[in-house]
């Protein structure tokens, strides 16, 4: 008995020494190196350990390009994968695995001549035949993709993902080995800009027949982007590496990338403190101040394609027929508390739609010229013509998803209606699922019997404005406000089938006027993406995508 | 004996049985199915979807469906992690929220032990007071406050530990999370064993060992702390769940692939099955945990006998 | 019956008496009970020292540091909201939290344990197998599904946190009545005829009361602190209410650059659960039989 006693202190003690050894035993890394040089005496000296540690968000749902979505998924996918275009620093559509392409006068039929040295990961030769294979896949309704309706495009695409024409129907085909012809349904402006969507990447046959459901596993993933997958350990890590068969292998740097999952973005910023990771996904928005305080050259600050707003109920009182109480409740909010007090990073303020995307000039409420002070005396004069007064006040609920910034603004706005107009505002946040489950409730009439006003945002599938009016459409999915202008969608089916892109433009700003008119919804602001970068980190361009393919970076010594 | 242990293990049955039914409609009563997002499904894809996952088919015979599975072993796909299964899940996830649990059980009882002795033997004094205050303290801070003040200290400004992440499975990568989630442990063990270990010393046979001149050292460790630490024994499966909860906010805080972490996403994106298979994995555990403790009860007092 | 009552009464005013005698030579117990008291006025009356409502956003005062000159004792939070009145508004919460849920599982684990007990046989077999069943549970995950899906009604954080802790209230008054069934006063009632319900109303539970209210002290810093655990994980009191745990994790996030916006909540949150289990230590030594000679 005592002997055994004896031994469980020792034990114990052992644990002790363990435990405190482990402490102590870690002289070799410290966080932060010390000033050094940046790049050497001239600047470009690269360092020896090409390794990029990249804060990625959260863990992606799925390595198949055709299953993935949302932005971390995106980010590896990049790397991993490349479709006919791809993107440069700076955002522009440029070649990818296509080296060239023709476009038929009408803009409707597109032949890509492919690069004859691209490769697979596993060496064999990206061929017509393989991005025949891959649409035909990515629409398939077997392959249970989300991501069907961007290539919607493509003559066919909708009956072949609604399952009422076979995959073979698709206006995809090989004329040779290397030539790919694609078919559109019409004239579509940024249909180049679509074949860099992972719902577009070309996926290996022979490894997706063999694997089944399990060919996005490190071994079994074979892949045509400058990475290949070595390791993924589900909410730790994904790690990949060059892959020697890539076709421009030779002037990619980095030699090995690490994503990794980072839900929590306090904790993100205090790895990247730590020397942990040289990008992070984004900055908590109560950080940026600090950030630009203390490491003013590390932050970075770009407009980024999406637009923050709030949705309004049109489907029943008190917001049906009331456009009076729509404009004063938008005209009441100051954007400029929004966007510095509390998003603060220089969000852009918005009055229009439309976020600042190419081939496209924004329009704006007429009010967007006034002064803060005339726009909250005419949403005074709008709320009392509406039928409200002190007396007899506004009541209304906000319906946001659970997230700290969500909860800010939706304070905020609460704050500055009451204060103004004197609306009693009740607050309602629900965790995402929930939300799109309560936001979309409708009964047999088409009435949204749940929401009031509901936050939402919106960023684009691709740059151009397209990707938000039709947001708006009365028969978009997503017009969670019960908006129904004819005119409105009359102006956007012109537009999709005008070729000339700067009457396409009139048609699209002609639209959003009407929708600014009608208000549907409350814009707040344009989003900008925040993040925080290594100064060693060389290469890395703002883009408005916020698209950064690892092949672009260097990591000079330091 | 050997009946004991047959009872008790016959036992677990019915309650994995209830476990699992309520996880199992529980979650299927919760608003917002597995498959919605920003995007709007197509209903063919929609279809297709429900399909695979076999949530097309009345509920009481998914849960049969889910229960003749799991007989097999078989967790199912997740939802969330879809080039996953549920096994392959828990399998990466456990052991590092084994060790990252064990570590922090191993690291509250000694310390807690230590702590309550020491306050103990030297009871009403400053010292007792100062230990008493200290790991009260331990109680009080809730661990995601504590949680990154250890991180900005020790890894942001002395930069002598990692802020986050497994770091391969390096043991430096464990510490702060380990006395993150041990903390509050730490000072209720230390309570419990101040509070016996007294009464123990003011008991007759320690006052007879002290008459008798015995050195306090050999009665401390020979006699009293062995009866002195049965309320921590007993403490031990509370301890236990109290940490499984925790680790879910250390995971989340320190980015720990442990089963905390996939639980909150799971439960955040209606991963049904990843949801139910730690549900009930934890709930095996449990219950094999507690029976252990039982266990080790009944070596440590010897008046309780197998009922 | 009359005089057994009467017997049992005097029993227990003199343990309620010594306890007392002993309690207030606790000098922990008492400066907590004191504290406590003090908080419990703050909270009450505190708010309205304050020119600011809870829900005041005061824009041109973001993030500012304590200040007398502005009215902002505590400072302010990253939307100008004034936390002198919102760190007692949180107070309120937190403590109605606390108290609310712990009389739910009292309430539950009474009923459900002194039932056990004093029938004791087959009943209290398949009542306490049941309980075990429920141990078997990793609670804390069923409470999170239920916020996650049902929303963040504050009558959901008392059901869900009252639902956990009545099994251990459980447990221990059974076992406390079925050493009670066996003492004279209640044999005594028993042969008088005296109904069951009647016997456990007026005989067993008033004498379970000490283990209740040292039950009750430790339970309610439990509460709170399992609230604060639902507030990091988005899951507490809706906006613009809010509670020391909500407050407490909007302050972790700004420790560096706003520590006020922690220290004061984190400060009472920790001073209050300080108290009650200084009060349910000293109550415990007070009122366990064991420990008093």
């Amino acid at each position: 008995m005592r002997i055994k006693k004896g031994h469980r202190l020792k034990l114990l003690l052992v644990a002790v020494a363990l435990i405190l050894g482990a402490c102590s035993g870690n002289d070799d890394s410290v966080g932060m190196a010390g000033s050094l040089m940046v790049g050497g005496v001239n600047g470009d000296e690269l360092a020896e350990a090409q390794v990029m540690r990249r804060g990625n968000g959260a863990e992606p749902q799925s390595l198949d390009p055709h299953r993935a979505e949302g932005v971390p998924s995106g980010n590896i996918q990049r790397d991993l994968f490349e479709g006919l275009t791809i993107e440069a620093p700076n955002g522009d559509v440029i070649p990818g695995v296509a080296e060239s392409w023709r476009i038929s006068e009408d803009g409707r039929i597109y032949v890509f001549q492919l690069r004859a040295n691209a490769r697979w990961s596993n060496g064999g030769p990206v061929t017509a035949h393989d991005f025949v294979y891959s649409f035909r896949r990515s629409l398939d309704p077997e392959t249970l993709s989300r991501y069907t309706f961007i290539l919607a495009p493509i003559l066919n695409a909708e009956a072949v993902a609604s399952g009422t024409m076979p995959p073979a129907e698709l206006g995809v085909r090989a004329l040779d080995d290397h030539r790919l012809e694609i078919t559109l349904r019409s004239v579509t402006p940024y249909f180049l800009g679509v074949l860099n969507h992972s719902a577009s990447y070309p996926v290996h046959r022979g490894s997706v027949e063999a694997h089944g459901n399990r060919w996005t596993r490190p071994g079994n993933l074979v892949s045509n982007g400058a990475y290949l997958l070595v390791e993924r350990f589900p909410e730790s890590h994904i790690k990949i590496v060059r892959n020697p068969y890539y076709w421009d292998n030779d002037s990619t740097v980095i030699d090995e990338v690490w994503y990794y999952p980072t839900e929590d973005s306090a904790s993100e910023l205090r790895r990247y403190r730590a020397g942990e990771l040289e990008l992070t996904s984004t900055v908590p928005s109560k950080q940026i101040g600090w950030a630009q305080e203390n490491l003013p050259d590390q932050l970075v600050i770009a407009p980024y394609l999406g637009t923050y707003y709030y949705g309004i109920n049109l489907t029943k009182p008190p917001f049906a027929d009331s456009p009076a109480l729509r404009r004063a409740l938008t005209l009441a909010i100051d954007r400029e508390i929004i966007t510095e007090e509390i998003a603060g990073a220089g969000q852009i303020p918005a009055f229009g739609w439309v976020p600042p995307v190419i081939n496209y000039t924004g329009q704006q409420m007429p009010e967007a010229a006034w002064t803060q002070a005339e726009r909250e005396e005419e949403a005074r004069r709008l709320y009392l013509e509406a039928g409200y007064s002190d007396e007899d006040p506004l009541r209304l609920e906000v319906l946001y998803n659970t997230l700290e910034d969500h909860r800010r603004i939706a304070v905020g706005i609460a704050s500055m209606w009451k204060s103004i107009l004197g609306v009693e505002t009740s607050l309602l946040n629900q965790e995402w699922r929930v939300f799109l489950d309560t936001k979309r409730k409708k009964d047999e009439m088409n009435v949204y019997t749940e929401t009031e006003v509901f936050r939402g945002g919106w960023i684009g599938d691709y740059n151009d404005a397209f990707t938000f009016s039709e947001l708006m459409h009365s028969g978009s999915g997503l017009n969670d406000s019960g908006y129904i202008n004819p005119d409105y969608d009359l102006l956007l089916e012109l537009a999709s089938k005008e070729g000339d892109l700067k009457k396409r433009a009139e048609y699209l700003q002609e639209a959003e006027i009407i929708l600014l008119k009608d208000l549907p919804i409350i814009p707040l602001y344009f989003y900008v993406s925040t993040y925080m970068v290594k100064p060693w980190v060389k290469g890395l361009t703002t883009n408005i995508m916020n698209h950064h393919y690892s092949k672009n970076l260097q990591i000079l010594s330091h | 004996m050997l009946n004991y242990f047959v009872r008790r293990i016959l036992g677990i049955i019915p309650t994995l049985f209830v476990l699992m039914a309520l996880a199992f409609f529980l979650i299927r009563l919760a608003p917002g199915g597995p498959f919605d997002s920003e995007k709007v499904l197509l209903p063919e894809i929609e279809a297709n979807l429900r399909a695979a996952y076999h949530l097309d088919e009345p509920l009481y015979q998914q849960f049969a469906r889910y229960l003749g599975n799991l007989l097999q072993g078989d967790f199912g796909p997740s939802f969330q992690y879809r080039d996953l299964t549920v096994t392959e899940l828990i399998m990466t996830g456990f052991p590092i929220s084994l060790r990252l649990g064990a570590g922090a059980m191993v690291f509250a009882v000694i310390f807690g032990v230590l702590a309550g002795s020491v306050a103990a033997l030297w009871q009403n004094s400053r010292t007792d007071y100062f230990v008493m205050v200290i790991s009260m303290t331990g109680i009080s801070v809730p661990s995601f406050v504590m949680a990154p003040l250890l991180v900005l200290v020790f890894a942001v400004y002395l930069g002598w530990l990692p802020a986050g992440g497994l770091g391969g499975g390096s043991l430096r990568n464990m510490v702060l999370p380990v006395v993150a989630l041990a903390l509050p442990q730490i000072a209720y063990i230390a309570r419990l064993t101040r509070g016996s270990l007294i009464e123990i010393l003011r008991s007759n046979f320690i006052r007879t060992a002290k008459a008798q001149g015995l050195p306090m050292g050999k009665i401390l460790l020979v006699h009293a702390l062995k009866p002195a630490l049965l309320p921590v024994v007993s403490y031990l499966g509370p301890a236990t769940a109290a940490i499984i909860t925790g680790s879910v906010v250390i995971e989340q805080i320190f980015g720990i692939p442990g089963l905390g972490r996939f639980f909150v996403q799971g439960a955040l994106n209606r991963d049904y099955t990843l949801v139910m298979g730690i549900v009930v994995f934890y709930g095996v555990l449990i219950v094999v945990f507690n029976f252990l403790v039982d266990l080790a009860y009944a070596w440590l007092d010897p008046k309780v006998r197998y009922g | 019956m009359g005089i057994e009552t009467k017997q049992d009464q005097v029993v227990v005013k003199s343990l309620w008496g010594d306890a007392w005698r002993t309690l207030r030579r606790n000098r922990a117990a008492m400066t907590g009970a004191l504290l406590m008291a003090i908080i419990l006025l703050a909270v009450t009356v505190g708010p309205w020292l304050s020119q600011y409502a809870y829900d005041f956003t005061d824009w041109p005062n973001t993030s500012i540091g304590p200040s007398l000159g502005t009215g902002h004792f505590f400072g302010t939070d990253t939307l100008g909201r004034d936390l002198f009145v919102r760190t007692l508004y949180g107070g309120r919460i937190s403590l109605l939290v606390g108290v609310v849920a712990s009389v739910v599982s009292l309430l539950i684990g009474i009923s459900y344990g002194a039932t056990a007990g004093y029938f004791g046989g087959r009943l209290d077999a398949i009542m306490m197998r049941f309980v075990d069943i429920l141990y078997a549970m990793p609670f804390m995950f069923f409470v999170i599904l239920l916020m996650v899906f049902f929303g963040r009604n504050i009558l959901m954080i008392f059901l869900a946190i009252g639902a956990i802790n009545w099994l251990d209230m459980a447990r221990i008054v059974r076992g406390q009545t079925l050493s009670l069934k066996q003492r004279e006063f209640v044999e005594a009632a028993q042969a008088q005829g005296v109904g069951a319900l009647a016997i456990l109303v007026r005989h067993i539970v008033p004498n379970l009361l000490g283990v209740v209210a040292i039950y009750i002290t430790l339970t309610i810093p439990q509460v709170i602190l399992v609230e604060s655990f639902l507030s990091f994980l988005g899951l507490g009191v809706q906006e613009p209410m809010t509670s020391w745990g909500a407050l407490v994790k909007e302050g972790s996030e700004e420790m560096e650059t706003a520590p006020w916006m922690l220290l004061f909540p984190a400060f009472l949150l920790a001073t209050t659960l300080f108290c009650f289990n200084f009060i349910g230590d000293g109550m415990r030594d007070a009122l366990d039989p064991k420990d008093r000679q």
